[in-house]
């Protein structure tokens, strides 16, 4: 259970996260959509305590995450792969771990063979361990508590097409049996296989969230107006059947009948048009441009 | 709920805070298990033996003393143990592995006195290994008055590894940067013996230059006057740094 709650970053005047607000169920694996640049990596920071929000807060299977008593063994965290002392050998940089949180370790071993990383990258240092091995060794070092949360930071970096697949089937699995997952990336095909949930951000606010069927809305219109609460009205009175997303509304009807509907309602539409089953990528492109934010 | 049932992990300790008794092994392991700090805590090892065997060796007379000995042999713990400080707080930060200590402990406080233990601890075995090859080396010359050490004296050398290293942590954690810590650690110092030796801050080098006031530590009892200017060193090299270092892991963002 992860909870963000109106979360915002400044730094040096300029903000970067902007009331960020989004919630992942246990169950669930929740992408955490956005370029580069956007904010994720801020707002995973914030989530695990490790940057102090200037505004909001966040919460963590029910209380910040720096109340939790022994973090890693309620939530497996990987922010950055290469965040691991260069000179320690790969088994030794789980060892420690699992001596600090409690955990025997054996646990190591047997998460190294868990991620595919054999005897002999066990006993190489880090310093020699490729993106792709500092990705599995760091998805192994959030596993090792056995925990309830997963918050991963662009886990798919790095990883050839054979390891993002055993990643996302290791990822449903986790939420299958009950975990809440939320992994971030900037690659929509990465995310769009493995989550049921999607949060998208650009420019450091949430510029769409919901279920990944939701936003899928293939065959739909996505339609904008100045004044939404009047364009809800419009498509209420014409009964079509509309979705919100944050920057407009996925109707289920053809362009031309929403286009009735706005003209019978006297209001002004932004934008009109087919969502022409182009789905998410459409979407994650249309709101994370420049313009789609401002 | 586990998705990575390997080992049954007992759910209890899920909720129970790591002590700072495990903290502190941990922090100690740090200090051994990477490639740099294996090679920097044999070759503290290995020149404290070999101080010991070369002034049993070639050393004469008084030399050849239990304290004058002792005296030898700290040497590489309290000139090197402050780079096993340093690296011990700087090396969360240079190395980037910050977000993963104050991910899985993230009441920061609770590292840096683990820190702060596992340096006492490490300048505790590394006395000891002092006394050893000095005590060694003594009983091999076998000089009159081998033995003839006030005790305070072998306290005061005690203390004078626990302050070297005790620095080397407070600067590591004020700079959070290994390379400019450990260079201002030797520079700064050696930097206010030049300026303290200009006639009109002679008053106030007495005090605060710890080429001064710390090596007496290892040469005689010291009287009371002179325990007030090491303590007064120790308050400007240490505990200034380490309360700027607190308050910067405290507060400031983990990168």
């Amino acid at each position: 259970m992860i909870e963000s709650k109106g979360l915002t970053k400044r730094f040096g005047g300029r903000t970067v996260v902007q009331d960020v607000t989004f919630a992942c169920e246990p169950g669930t694996v929740t992408g955490f959509l956005g370029p580069n640049g956007a904010g994720k990596t801020t707002t995973l920071r914030m989530l695990c305590g490790l940057s102090e929000p200037d505004a909001g807060g966040a919460a963590v299977l029910g209380g910040p995450y720096r109340a939790l008593p022994n973090p890693g063994r309620r939530v497996g965290v990987l922010l950055d792969a290469s965040a691991q002392h260069p000179g320690r050998r790969g088994r030794e940089t789980l060892a420690l771990s699992a001596r600090l949180m409690g955990v025997p370790e054996k646990r190591a071993d047997e998460l190294l063979g868990r991620v595919g990383l054999d005897r002999s990258a066990a006993r190489k240092r880090v310093r020699q361990y490729s993106l792709g091995m500092r990705q599995r060794l760091g998805l192994a070092h959030a596993l090792l508590g056995d925990p309830e949360v997963l918050i991963l930071d662009e886990p798919a970096n790095g990883l050839d097409p054979e390891g993002m697949r055993w990643m996302r089937s290791l990822l449903r699995d986790f939420a299958d049996r009950g975990g809440t997952v939320l992994l971030s990336s900037h690659l929509l095909a990465e995310v769009e296989a493995v989550a049921d949930q999607l949060v998208i951000i650009g420019g450091g606010r949430i510029a769409a969230s919901g279920s990944r069927e939701e936003l899928l809305a293939g065959t739909g219109t996505l339609v904008r107006a100045t004044d939404e609460a009047a364009l809800e009205a419009a498509l209420a009175a014409a009964s079509l059947t509309a979705s919100r997303v944050d920057a407009g509304f996925v109707v289920d009807a053809q362009p031309e009948a929403v286009g009735r509907a706005a003209l019978d309602g006297r209001v002004v539409l932004s934008h009109l048009g087919p969502s022409e089953g182009a789905g998410l990528e459409q979407l994650f492109f249309d709101l994370t441009t420049p313009e789609a934010i401002a | 709920m586990s998705a990575a049932a390997l080992t049954a992990v007992p759910l209890e300790g899920r909720d129970a805070r790591p002590g700072l008794g495990r903290l502190t092994l941990v922090e100690l392991r740090k200090m051994t298990d990477t490639r740099a700090g294996f090679w920097l805590q044999l070759a503290i090892a290995a020149l404290t033996v070999f101080v010991a065997v070369a002034v049993a060796i070639w050393g004469v007379g008084p030399d050849q003393q239990f304290g004058s000995l002792l005296g030898a042999t700290i040497q590489p713990a309290s000139i090197l143990g402050p780079v096993v400080g340093v690296l011990l707080v700087s090396s969360e930060w240079s190395q980037r592995t910050a977000q993963i200590t104050f991910g899985l402990v993230p009441r920061r406080g609770r590292v840096v006195v683990a820190k702060l233990l596992a340096g006492l601890a490490w300048s505790a075995l590394a006395f000891a290994l002092a006394v050893g090859a000095a005590a060694v080396a003594a009983a091999v010359a076998n000089v009159d008055g081998a033995w003839d050490v006030p005790i305070a004296l072998v306290f005061q050398d005690a203390l004078y590894v626990v302050i070297s290293v005790l620095g080397g942590i407070a600067f590591g954690a004020a700079l959070l940067a290994s390379a400019p810590a450990i260079v201002l650690y030797f520079v700064l110092p050696i930097s206010w013996a030049i300026v303290g030796s200009l006639s009109f801050l002679e008053g106030i080098a007495g005090w605060l230059d710890s080429s001064r006031t710390m090596d007496a530590m290892v040469n005689e009892v010291l009287s009371g006057e002179e325990w007030a200017r090491v303590a007064t060193t120790a308050a400007l090299w240490v505990l200034l740094p380490l309360l700027i270092g607190t308050w910067r892991i405290l507060k400031g963002e983990v990168r």
